[in-house]
């Protein structure tokens, strides 16, 4: 909302500055955008009278002026036909920044064909006050002295401020609002000018009838006849511009002025183009031409304004073209209605209309404003156009006024901790139009323009923002009785130490879009049509991601565009299987990029097992054991059929799929090169088993005999996990092997096609006693057995 | 005795010209070994008479001991030889790199931690909810009737209507934590919501995916006052130095009375600094919990009050470590996550300083 300080002061009585204004606002909750004074911007020009002219020596078109400015007298060359002696004019020294040209003037006197000239004389264009560019401005010198201000010397010293409107307060749509809040903050003194009802001439000779009462539950109206159409004054059309609005006519600006001045909306109709009654009713499918050149069809949700002939406008939003005012309308219908806000809502969403009427009307225009509206409107048509006018009539009915509030005045204090007395409060709620009956509790009606209040929060609102937040005192706030519990949970607890982890092991965290492109959530087993965006912020993020790799994926093939290739990231962040909340679950996905490495030291490239490594890492940070998780295979399809796995505790509960990508499904999302990758699933880790309260650890057992080694070689057939022999070792005897493990996989020379030997260090920890050589041979035995069973032979 | 001095004299030699341990072990047995010439000399002790015994049994020990700790005084000198004559060998281009390579935390997700443990410390603990939602938790519950206005301020994602109709929303805001949590919980309640929010809006300073985190207070006697007080002692923990604040007027639908917050903040070339200078940047809003919010979670307003606030961690984030465009942290650049990242071995806590 944009109002100029000249027309807040038709309102409001103030000595206040500019800034003194914008602070107080910005105090009482308007919150100001911006404040922009067309005289800062024209601070470097001034009144020179020109006082003789002479034609330049070597160009036709060219005048030598003899200049008297503030800086003494200069000679200026311009190329102006009105350039003469007599007249004032809009003077620019060496270097002044000329804002219609964006260029700075010389420091240095430039020769202009041969003449120097000290400065310029500029036109309405060069200085951004107007569109004439035929000249220069030309002013009387009697009435403008030389060194004046141009910005004062035409009257544009006037800030204009524009603030955000939040949705609770329509009124402040309107001038006269804002001043009667900065009246009840102190700035002064509200004097608003009382609308005067005008007597009718002659009764109302337009009938209006309302068929949807819900829509437009009341229409005030009057007929004026005789008026005469035309440009609007020089005051009202300054007014508008002022503010951004582009004058049309004169009937049309006094409806956008009463827009402004009291966020009353209107609509002046040409009565000689309407047929018979004006019949406000939903509409019926019907098009018509709007005022804004736009041609709109409004369905049975949407309120027309309609006359015997059919539709003439959207009620409260656009008028239509075939009843508007131009020049030469002599008879008008001046509306002032009140329309439903969510019926204006609705449709102006639907239609993707926008006006300052419906703006007003969606958020509630005041009640008690409709035969105000029409009676100002007439003061200024009667002013402006001439004419005579009618009775006014209401159909319909005016909305009952807001309802009371029984207010505690205690409540202020309880929901703020101000102390202010029943004075202060009464005071601040009179100033701002509410009525205050004093009592146990207060009975305070609500004017009808402030329908935002409507219990006593509302209220308290009102009094500590005009008394001012600056003067509520800070307490911190006490700390909670007791033993403090971890304010972080299980999961959040366990995803910062693997993300720590993952990036200790060399991986950079990203943060990526929920969202991925639909093509791209198929590929990953996602992108149900319950997972896509009805109105996504762009074609390529429509679909919640089943996985988060899909942006790590992309943005490590950006970066190889860029020239860095070898992309390590991992994400925490959420993936999505359906749009209930227990859908959603935690992942944490990593990706590194196959790149190859040159390391003089035989670092090679990372592959499916370095993703294993980081999954593992990532677990173990977790907390979880990884010692015992189990291998499987994933269940998605764009992993690499030989080349990933899955960690799992037990047949179900799955805590990581792992490995290299599927190169369709990389070659799909556009990555070249090989990725391996993981993605863990935090939230399946089981909280650890709880033994007691008491965080001591079991007692630590040392054994005090030397721990025995073996070492075994078995052959397998190729497609054997070795975690299976690995297992099978280590159960032959739970008590006594503390450890197996893998330490050479052969295949070649001396082994079967087909076939591998595993060679594993067994070690054997005795508790009780040191092993006899018949003890290990005996465990010797149980170990070959067992991997036996497990289609492990020794290796002779 | 002359017999004494010459054999000591002689092995003297031998050793000192010893060039290695070999040699030195082949002097020791012709020496003392058990056929040693030192050692048949002991045997000739048997022979002697008592009188002669007691002069050459200890000349005899002595010459044995002499001869074994020239011995000795040679291998160590020859051991020191060989290790050094191996050590020579034993070089290594200590300028070889090493690869110590470490990543990155990403710097909003630093930002949250140092709020958790900022309001940790104040009692607060973390609540958590889904990223999809329905209209009850993300608008009506939170005093946004339908039609309302100010729905049409949050630029809602909404996904695919559902069999019924039923079209579920991105969250605007984390605000739905604090429903779920009043629902679910009996005061006194103490809780921030940090995670992911969604606005279909993009550009400088607006991505259709952002951060928050909202903290909500609901306890008898919790006033205004109290709101003031925990985000000024927020704000300036959080920017690590004194931060001067301004709270003014503004209007949330979930709140009443409702509030913005301003810090003072000054220009100097790109750069913003916070806390200091003439002008007021807003960082976040606030208010008392509206009624309507508390019975739409089944509390009595009567009895019951609190207050709630919110703000954005991506630019608090931008404020605090001076990344100039918000786009940036979502683009996984690993050169930019490199630049603004935190080392993992960081973990902000009030002991040792947040970041």
């Amino acid at each position: 909302m944009k109002f100029t300080l000249s027309w807040l002061k038709e309102h409001l009585e103030t000595d206040a500055t500019i800034d003194e204004i914008v602070e107080a606002m910005t105090l009482a909750g308007l919150e100001v955008e911006a404040v922009e004074n067309p005289a800062e911007k024209l601070a470097d020009f001034t009144i020179a009278h020109v006082t003789h002219t002479e034609k330049h020596p070597d160009a036709d078109k060219l005048t030598v002026c003899t200049v008297d400015t503030h800086e003494g007298t200069k000679t200026i060359v311009c190329g102006a036909p009105n350039a003469r002696a007599g007249i004032a004019v809009a003077y620019a020294g060496l270097g002044t920044y000329i804002p219609g040209l964006d260029f700075s003037l010389d420091k240095k006197p430039r020769k202009i064909r041969g003449v120097e000239s000290f400065g310029m004389m500029c036109s309405t264009r060069e200085l951004e006050m107007g569109e004439d560019h035929d000249g220069i401005l030309e002013l009387d010198p009697k009435d403008h002295t030389i060194g004046t201000p141009i910005a004062e010397a035409v009257g544009m010293n006037d800030p204009v401020i524009d603030f955000e409107v939040t949705p609770n307060r329509p009124d402040w749509l309107g001038v006269n609002s804002i001043a009667r809040d900065l009246a009840a903050a102190g700035l002064g003194t509200i004097i608003t000018p009382e609308i005067k009802p005008i007597k009718g001439a002659f009764p109302c000779p337009q009938n209006v009838r309302i068929e949807s009462t819900e829509a437009c539950p009341a229409f005030a109206a009057r007929v004026i006849k005789g008026v005469k159409n035309g440009p609007s004054p020089k005051w009202l059309r300054d007014k508008l511009k002022a503010i951004g609005l582009r004058p049309i006519s004169a009937l049309v600006d006094i409806t956008n002025y009463v827009t402004y001045d009291r966020a009353r909306p209107l609509h002046f109709y040409d009565r000689a183009k309407l047929s018979g009654d004006i019949i406000v009713r939903m509409g019926r499918d019907e098009k018509f031409e709007a005022l804004d050149k736009n041609s709109y069809t409004a369905s049975d949700q949407d309120c027309a304004i309609c006359d015997e002939a059919g539709i003439v406008g959207l009620g409260g939003i656009v008028g239509g073209e075939s009843s508007g005012c131009d020049e030469t309308t002599t008879e008008i219908v001046i509306e002032s209605a009140y329309f439903d806000p969510l019926t204006i809502r609705r449709t102006a969403k639907r239609l993707g209309v926008t006006s300052d009427a419906k703006y007003r009307f969606e958020r509630g225009v005041d009640t008690g404003s409709l035969v105000d509206g029409v009676e100002l409107a007439t003061q200024l048509v009667l002013d402006i156009c001439g004419g005579e006018a009618s009775d006014v009539i209401v159909a319909g009915e005016i909305p009952a006024d807001p309802s009371a509030i029984e207010f505690d005045p205690m409540l202020n204090e309880r929901l703020t901790g101000m102390k202010l007395s029943h004075d202060e409060m009464k005071d601040i709620l009179e100033s701002l139009g509410f009525g205050v009956k004093l009592g146990p509790l207060w009975t305070v009606t609500v004017p009808t323009f402030r329908r935002d209040a409507s219990e006593g929060p509302d209220l308290v609102e009102e009094i500590a923002r005009i008394h001012g937040y600056h003067n509520l005192d800070a307490v911190s706030l006490p700390p909670l009785p007791g033993r403090r519990e971890p304010t972080a949970t299980l999961t959040q607890n366990r995803t910062r130490l693997a993300r720590r982890a993952l990036a200790q092991r060399g991986m950079s965290e990203a943060i990526t879009w929920s969202f991925v492109l639909l093509d791209h959530a198929k590929i990953f087993d996602g992108g149900d049509d319950q997972m896509r965006l009805d109105n996504p912020i762009s074609s390529d993020l429509d679909c919640m991601r089943p996985s988060a790799l899909i942006h790590l994926l992309l943005a490590g093939q950006r970066n190889a565009d860029k020239g860095y290739p070898g992309a390590a990231l991992f994400e925490l962040g959420p993936v999505y299987r359906g749009t209930e909340p227990e859908d959603q679950a935690l992942s944490i996905a990593g990706m590194r990029r196959i790149e190859t490495i040159r390391d003089w030291a035989g670092n090679t490239a990372p592959d499916a097992l370095s993703a294993k490594a980081d999954a593992i890492a990532a677990l173990a940070a977790m907390g979880a054991n990884v010692d015992n998780l189990q291998i499987g295979k994933p269940m998605g399809s764009y992993w690499h059929p030989g080349r990933s796995g899955r960690l799992q505790m037990g047949p179900k509960n799955i805590l990581a799929d792992f490995g290299e990508l599927h190169p369709a499904a990389l070659k799909a999302l556009g990555i070249e090169g090989r990725v391996a990758a993981f993605e863990i699933w935090p939230e399946n880790l089981p909280a650890p088993r709880k033994k007691s309260v008491s965080k001591a650890k079991a007692a630590l057992e040392l054994s005090e005999f030397m721990p025995v080694h073996k070492d075994f070689a078995f052959i397998v057939p190729e497609s054997t996990n070795a975690l299976d022999l690995i297992k099978a070792a280590k159960s032959a005897d739970k008590a006594l092997i503390t450890d197996v493990s893998l330490f050479d996989i052969y295949q070649g020379k001396g082994i079967e096609d087909g076939h591998k030997s595993l060679a594993i260090d067994v070690t054997l920890t005795p508790k009780d006693a040191t092993l006899t050589d018949k003890d290990i041979e005996i465990v010797m035995e149980k170990i070959i057995a067992g991997v036996a069973k497990a289609g492990g032979v020794l290796r002779g | 005795m002359t017999d004494i001095a010459s054999v000591k004299d002689k092995y003297s030699e031998q050793i000192t010209g010893a060039a290695d341990l070999k040699m030195l072990d082949d002097i020791r047995v012709a020496a003392l070994g058990k056929k040693g010439e030192v050692s048949m000399m002991m045997r000739g002790l048997g022979q002697m008479s008592p009188d002669e015994k007691k002069v050459m049994g200890p000349a005899l020990n002595g010459l044995k001991n002499e001869i074994a700790a020239l011995i000795e005084t040679r291998k160590s000198a020859l051991e020191l030889d060989a290790m050094n004559a191996a050590l020579a060998s034993e070089t290594m281009d200590m300028s070889l790199p090493v690869n110590i390579s470490t990543g990155t935390l990403h710097p909003v997700q630093q930002v949250m931690e140092e709020m958790a443990v900022i309001f940790s410390d104040m009692g607060f603990t973390v609540a958590e909810g889904p990223d999809i939602e329905d209209d009850f938790h993300n608008f009506a519950a939170l005093n946004f009737p339908p039609g309302h206005p100010a729905r049409d301020m949050h630029d809602t994602f909404f996904m695919t209507p559902d069999a019924d109709g039923e079209q579920k929303v991105l969250r605007t805001h984390t605000s739905p934590v604090q429903i779920r949590t009043m629902i679910n919980q009996k005061p006194p309640i103490r809780i921030i919501a940090p995670g992911r929010t969604y606005r279909c809006d993009s550009d400088q300073t607006h991505t259709p995916m952002f951060h928050q985190v909202e903290g909500l207070v609901i306890e008898e006697g919790t006033h205004m006052g109290h709101l003031k007080g925990v985000l000024m002692d927020f704000v300036s923990a959080f920017f690590e130095t004194d931060v001067d604040v301004q709270f003014r007027p503004h209007h949330f639908p979930f709140t009443e009375p409702s509030a913005e917050m301003d810090v003072r903040y000054e220009r100097d070339g790109a750069a913003i600094k916070i806390g200091q200078g003439d002008k007021w940047m807003e960082i976040l809003g606030c208010g008392m919990v509206h009624p309507n919010v508390l019975r739409a979670c089944g509390i009595d307003p009567d009895i019951y009050q609190g207050f709630a606030f919110g703000m954005g961690v991506d630019r608090l984030a931008m404020l605090k470590y001076g990344m100039p465009d918000l786009r940036d942290m979502f683009a996984g650049d690993t050169r930019w996550l490199g630049h603004y990242g935190f080392s993992p071995l960081l973990q902000a806590n009030l002991a040792t300083g947040l970041s």
